[in-house]
């Protein structure tokens, strides 16, 4: 598995802390999956940081906060300074938003903000789409991990664009490449990781499940699996039947 | 002085960030903290100079995706 920044992960499973119907739940999503890192913001303070602050840091994973709602380069720029502050790392998934409705990033804002971070010491985390050409700016501005959208965030949809996800995962095989956004089926995990790619990152589809710690645990299975299918090198797939049993030998009837 | 901290009009007697912090209860919390959309470290508060009008963010943690 190649690593993030020099840090190798326990499991390919990153998960977002957001719309668990309570803390307690939230825990025992990751408990059932054993993810190895959440993802966290930085909101108005209004009395309920610190206890949320303590939770997080009992789960005992990675910290990832993110710049989420941001919507200019510098509003990010300035989200990660403070995150970096509060949460003791250096690690940010960096996230400029270039429209309300899609939630899809602004490719100029985010490019931006990358090269500012990546020689501030960030450690970027870049939410994307699968545009090769984006993504080799994000490279040269300092990125050592990508994460291309499967789908717009919250959207369930899957992976979309499953050739450009392919065709960016081959462009750049020593970066490691999280597939963050749109996941809605531990099937889509597996194809995710079945491309190649590195780790998932999702949220909503654990979070609204009708029994998040079960989803959480689906999951973690699909991604375990789409990771040892990958590694195992897959069949390509054919457009015509060739047949498994052997055909020498078969009685003349 | 009035100032706007977390989109809400404040009226404070402290001239700097650091005592401004405390007069609105926030002395010992863990925050972050931005000053008319500039990064404002921990450290640097008690030498921050507040002016009316200007627009200070408190930040904590919160759940996010």
């Amino acid at each position: 598995m190649r690593d993030f920044y020099g840090v190798s992960l326990k499991t390919p499973m990153m998960l977002g802390t957001a719309r668990f119907p309570s803390p307690a739940v939230m825990e025992a999503a990751f408990s059932s999956s054993g993810a190895s890192v959440a993802t966290v913001s930085l909101r108005r303070e209004r009395g309920e940081g610190q206890a949320f602050w303590d939770m997080v840091r009992g789960l005992g994973v990675h910290l990832l906060p993110n710049t989420a709602g941001c919507h200019s380069a510098r509003e990010a720029i300035t989200t990660a300074q403070m995150a970096r502050e509060y949460f003791q790392t250096d690690w940010i998934k960096l996230e400029v938003i270039g429209n309300a409705d899609t939630l899809q990033p602004d490719p100029f804002g985010l490019l931006e903000a990358a090269e500012a971070l990546c020689a501030d010491g960030f450690k970027v985390f870049p939410y994307t789409t699968e545009d090769q050409v984006v993504a080799g700016r994000l490279v040269d501005a300092g990125c050592r991990v990508l994460m291309p959208w499967g789908a717009p965030i919250g959207s369930g949809m899957g992976l979309n664009n499953v050739h450009g996800l392919r065709t960016l995962r081959a462009a750049f095989p020593d970066v490691a490449m999280v597939v963050d956004a749109g996941l809605g089926l531990p099937s889509h995990a597996s194809e995710a990781m079945e491309l190649g790619f590195d780790a998932i990152l999702l949220n909503t589809a654990v979070a609204e499940a009708n029994d998040p710690a079960a989803m959480a645990r689906a999951f973690a299975l699909a991604t375990e699996a789409g990771a040892l299918a990958a590694a195992a090198g897959p069949m390509h797939a054919r457009d015509m039947a060739v047949p498994s049993t052997p055909v020498i030998g078969k009685a003349w009837l | 002085m009035k100032i706007e901290v977390n989109g809400e009009q404040r009226e404070l007697t402290a001239t700097n960030l650091g005592p401004a912090l405390a007069e609105l209860g926030w002395a010992e919390a863990r925050v972050a903290t931005a000053l008319n959309g500039t990064f404002v470290p921990t450290a640097a508060r008690d030498d921050t100079a507040l002016s009316p009008g200007d627009r200070l963010e408190v930040l904590t943690a919160m759940q996010g995706g």
